[in-house]
């Protein structure tokens, strides 16, 4: 028996590290953009991409990238504030909305023409995030929601007086075929529905506590400050952790049973029903639906880092010799397989490797 | 050159201006309106007048489409007809009139002569007309009051420049479907395919709102600006502004065969010094934007001369051979013809402010051609043999011949010949010829009986005193009295003495031709409004906006004093108690804060807002420059309820 033995022990030896083989995660070279090679700031609130356009939104300034040169879009051009929060891209006119500390602004073809609270119907200043609907343009203000009919100039406001908004600092907004979802920071998530032009409200079971209670039982938390809606799936960023949401049932992702490495989320991406990217701010994480990746500086030593946890909880490095400009991740966009990433003291290039 | 009204500059003005003109305009306004209602003869048995703008040439050069505003009509003129007679005239040419939407515009016609669209501008369609059936086979819902129409070189989308929409509609002809807007300027009017159909080129007749007013005090007025909204037609999207500095209204754009070369007609005014400085220099610069892969930027260079001036340049034409380029001169009842290579070579080497030096026309103006009243659309025919004017004001088709470059036949398109008040005053209203050496007509502020989007120094009150923005005329009858501070009682005053003495700087019209003048100034209609539903109803946005309009109370129940109620100064059908009020927006450079109640209809088609134009939009009238609820009560309001007092204000 004992040479038997002997060999299974071998075999299971063999087999634990091919059962446990690290997924196949995507896998990137980083190249980092500061001002030291163009960047208006190195604080990245956004990042947008048209095709071989990147468009930037920083503390001090709109920027694009093309064919690898910077331009810089400030108030002298027109921009109506300087801090750039959010950015959206009307994909059937090539405009490019943008929002702003101080307003919203609209670019076209190197024009800028710029609404605020004053000269228009916006509600607030301050344009946490905006996106597309047909002639609409949605947007998340510090008092409430504001929708510009782009063909009559008509703006409709959403607020505590007309939907269940009972927070009315709204922090970012995502359209779909069918609705449009807001993330209320203090409020959780709003839902319009474009056909019944109805309201809905998404909240955490627990309320405000910090304490999850009811986890999968409803929204994470009410502190909300992403939503993503993709393929009928509704995904939510929030401080304390992130939510998936079929519809039916509410799956919530927290740093001690996911791989996501913070649970201070500042946004997250859905690639689709089951894939989204989390920018946290302990660094930029991907989930297959299965697996998670984080890509950063490391925490301690600021070395590129990169690790994978997968289904079982197990955790495994990959090395790499680059990283995101900064572990304090804003947002991310796509240019087909690579990933563009706003940071805190960059804009950063994810050149896919395999 | 052409036959022109003597400058009539050396006239004595007079003191006894009102008491020459008074007694006997007033008489001739009454039996003028006596005249237009009672005709013997009802007007549907009367040829119309017609106005015939713009126009497109069959590919054989056959066929002329022209589109006649004024009747609603569609006019097929056979050309070939024509062909043997001399300057004679004969509407027995116009082979067909067809029945388009209301105020028709622009017209297109399709690269295999298939299909001509007709921009009905006050119905919001374009009517599509079979070339071989010559009828109305379908109608295509547009933006807000469609101009200007092209379409594609794969006849597989058309595109139209929406006046009020300030936007281009692209329209996939497939489905019948407005597949998307685009935005362009302000006024967006007329439309441009490069020669190789891959670029379109959108102008404006107003320029942009100044954007970068500060505070409100006034100051801060700039020159005014204009673009050419440049879209991909692949993408079909805007790709390009071309940016137009010191312009405000443009028209017509035409290029070089080559592509290389595009000039547009265009205004220059002087709208921030004097305007009473009218004799000692130019008002209005008629010139022409050169642009193209040839320039770097743009080039602009004017049409006028030193002492004589040729007033609102509309269309433009360039030979296939590229030797001339025809400018018609709306104002002043000409052709300018340019030589393509001695303009190109004067671009060249001119000077960056060469649109100012008006001795530079004289590089590359070859000559001035006499033709009608009016003219606006031109068309060449396919060889270049032939221009083709239409002379709006006078119904006809000047055919000019470009070796000779004299017109050699005048066709009649069959329009009523007597002319009644409206008609002369109209005709009046587009005549450059009465003005300090024909400097400009009413029609170069008034852009189609409407505005011209800028703010003017006006009176010799001393520069900078006074500043006014220019006001539409629809709908004026019973808003007496007129100008911003209300000086002028009546619209003879207003377009008489005034004009006269402060704008036009001659001695003007006389006493009969005021009176129809005031007569057609009078009866222009109110454009249709996009904001009310169908049936007049209101959504609840503009119902509730009506109500805080017509509130007598502040919001916690305190009564508003009457007098600053909106309902008070803006009250009676056309929102206006014609009496002067001080609302708090007095500058100061105004001589006093007391300011004419404006009417509010239409109100929403003409920003910028207050006497000055210092509010660039709605809300900035009260979120700017009503700090201390002088100009109604509204700072008790929460924005949604200021964004729906707007959206009734809207559908006025």
């Amino acid at each position: 028996m004992r040479p038997r033995l002997w060999l299974v022990s071998l075999c299971l030896l063999i087999s634990v590290p091919l059962c446990a083989a690290t997924p196949d995660m995507p896998r990137f070279r980083w190249e980092n953009f500061t001002v030291a090679n163009g960047l208006p700031d190195n604080h990245v609130y956004c990042v947008l991409v048209d095709g071989n356009r990147v468009w930037v939104g920083t503390e001090n300034g709109l920027a694009v990238l093309e064919d690898g040169k910077w331009k810089v879009f400030t108030t002298a051009d027109g921009l109506v504030h300087r801090a750039v929060l959010s950015l959206a891209l009307d994909k059937r006119s090539g405009d490019l909305w943008v929002g702003t500390m101080g307003g919203l602004s609209r670019v076209s073809a190197g024009r800028i023409d710029s609404f605020n609270q004053l000269n228009s119907g916006l509600s607030n200043d301050v344009v946490y995030g905006v996106a597309l609907q047909d002639e609409y343009v949605w947007t998340a203000t510090a008092a409430g929601a504001s929708r510009l009919n782009t063909r009559t100039g008509q703006w409709s406001l959403f607020n505590e007086r007309n939907t269940p908004m009972y927070e009315i600092w709204t922090y970012n907004v995502t359209v779909g075929p069918d609705k449009v979802y807001y993330a209320v920071w203090g409020g959780g998530v709003l839902e319009y529905d474009l056909k019944t032009q109805g309201w809905k409200d998404y909240n955490d079971p627990d309320g405000e506590t910090e304490i999850v209670l009811f986890k999968d039982q409803g929204l994470i938390h009410e502190i909300t400050t992403s939503v993503s809606y993709v393929d009928k799936i509704l995904w939510v960023a929030t401080y304390f952790g992130d939510s998936r949401y079929d519809g039916r049932n509410w799956h919530n992702f927290l740093t001690k049973d996911s791989g996501l490495p913070s649970n201070f989320t500042n946004q997250v991406r859905a690639i689709d029903a089951n894939r989204a990217w989390f920018s946290t701010d302990k660094g930029l994480a991907f989930y297959d639906g299965t697996n998670w990746a984080v890509y950063r500086p490391a925490l301690d030593s600021g070395k590129p880092e990169m690790y994978v946890r997968d289904d079982q909880g197990n955790v495994t490095p990959v090395a790499v010799d680059s990283a995101p400009a900064h572990n304090y991740i804003l947002g991310v966009d796509f240019q087909g397989d690579d990933i563009w990433v706003a940071t805190a003291k960059g804009l950063s290039h994810g050149i896919r490797q395999k | 050159m052409m036959a022109r009204r003597d400058n009539v500059a050396g006239r004595s003005f007079g003191s006894g201006v009102f008491g020459r003109w008074f007694p006997s305009v007033v008489l001739a306004v009454i039996v003028g309106a006596f005249a237009i209602g009672l005709r013997a003869t009802p007007e549907s048995e009367q040829p119309k007048y017609l106005s015939p703008g713009e126009m497109a040439i069959s590919p054989d050069g056959g066929l002329l489409y022209v589109v006649c505003e004024r009747a609603n009509q569609l006019l097929v003129v056979d050309l070939r007809s024509g062909e043997t007679k001399s300057a004679g005239t004969d509407a027995a040419q116009v082979l067909k009139r067809i029945d388009v939407g209301s105020v028709p515009r622009g017209v297109a016609l399709s690269e295999d002569g298939e299909r001509v669209y007709v921009t009905n501008s006050w119905d919001d369609t374009v009517s599509v007309i079979d070339t071989k059936t010559l009828q109305v086979v379908q109608t295509l819902a547009t933006g807000a009051e469609p101009t200007g129409v092209v379409i594609d070189r794969e006849r597989l989308t058309i595109y139209t420049a929406n006046r009020l929409g300030n936007d281009i509609s692209v329209i996939d002809l497939a489905s019948g479907q407005e597949r998307k807007r685009l935005m362009a300027g302000r006024g967006a009017s007329y439309l441009t395919l490069s020669p190789d159909g891959k670029r379109l080129y959108c102008t404006h007749v107003y320029p942009r709102i100044a954007s970068n007013r500060v505070g409100n005090t006034g100051s801060g007025r700039v020159p005014p600006q204009s673009e050419i909204t440049v879209v991909d037609t692949t993408r079909q999207m805007v790709v390009d502004r071309i940016s137009l500095e010191n312009v405000a209204g443009v028209f017509h754009v035409a290029f070089l065969g080559d592509g290389k070369l595009g000039v547009a007609a265009q205004l220059r005014p002087k709208n921030l010094i004097p305007m009473a400085h009218v004799e000692h220099g130019w008002v209005f610069g008629n010139s022409l934007a050169l642009f193209g892969s040839e320039f770097d930027g743009v080039a602009q260079l004017p049409l006028d001369e030193l002492d004589r001036y040729f007033a609102m340049p509309f269309d433009v034409a360039i030979t296939p051979d590229m030797s001339k380029l025809y400018v018609s001169m709306a104002g002043s009842g000409s052709i300018t013809v340019i030589s393509v290579p001695k303009l190109v070579a004067f671009s060249r080497r001119a000077p960056k402010n060469a649109a100012n030096d008006l001795s530079a026309s004289a590089n590359y103006v070859v000559a001035r051609i006499p033709v009608g009243l009016n003219p606006r659309g031109l068309r060449l025919s396919p060889d270049g043999g032939h221009l083709y004017v239409a002379n709006r004001m006078d119904d006809n088709i000047s055919v000019i011949d470009t070796h000779a470059d004299e017109v050699v036949a005048t066709i009649d398109l069959g329009g009523r010949k007597d002319y009644d008040a409206l008609r002369r005053g109209e005709r009046l209203f587009h005549n450059a010829q009465y003005s300090f050496q024909g400097q400009f007509s009413c029609g170069n502020c008034h852009i189609d009986a409407t505005f011209d989007g800028l703010e003017w120094d006006l009176e010799p009150d001393g520069f900078g005193k006074d500043i006014v923005d220019n006001r539409s005329l629809e709908d004026l009858s019973g808003t007496e009295p007129f100008k911003w501070n209300g000086g002028n009682p009546n619209m003879a005053t207003e377009c008489g003495p005034r004009t006269e003495k402060f704008i036009y700087r001659s001695q003007s019209f006389d006493s009969k031709e005021l009176a129809d003048l005031v007569t057609y100034v009078l009866a222009l209609p109110m454009r249709p409004n996009r904001f009310r539903l169908p049936g007049g109803e209101l959504t609840p946005a503009q119902e509730h906006g009506k109500a805080i309009f017509e509130r007598v109370a502040y919001k916690d129940g305190r009564p508003i004093p009457r007098e600053n109620q909106c309902g008070f100064c803006h009250s009676g059908p056309k929102y206006t108690n014609t009496k002067l009020a001080d609302v708090g927006s007095g500058k100061p450079t105004d001589r006093s804060p007391m300011i004419d109640v404006p009417h509010l209809t239409n109100v929403v088609y003409s920003p910028p807002y207050l006497h000055d134009g210092s509010a660039r939009s709605l809300e900035e009238i009260w979120t700017v420059f009503n700090p201390k609820d002088t100009h109604g009560v509204t700072n008790d309001l929460t924005k949604d309820e200021l964004n729906d007092l707007i959206e009734y204000l809207r559908t006025l």
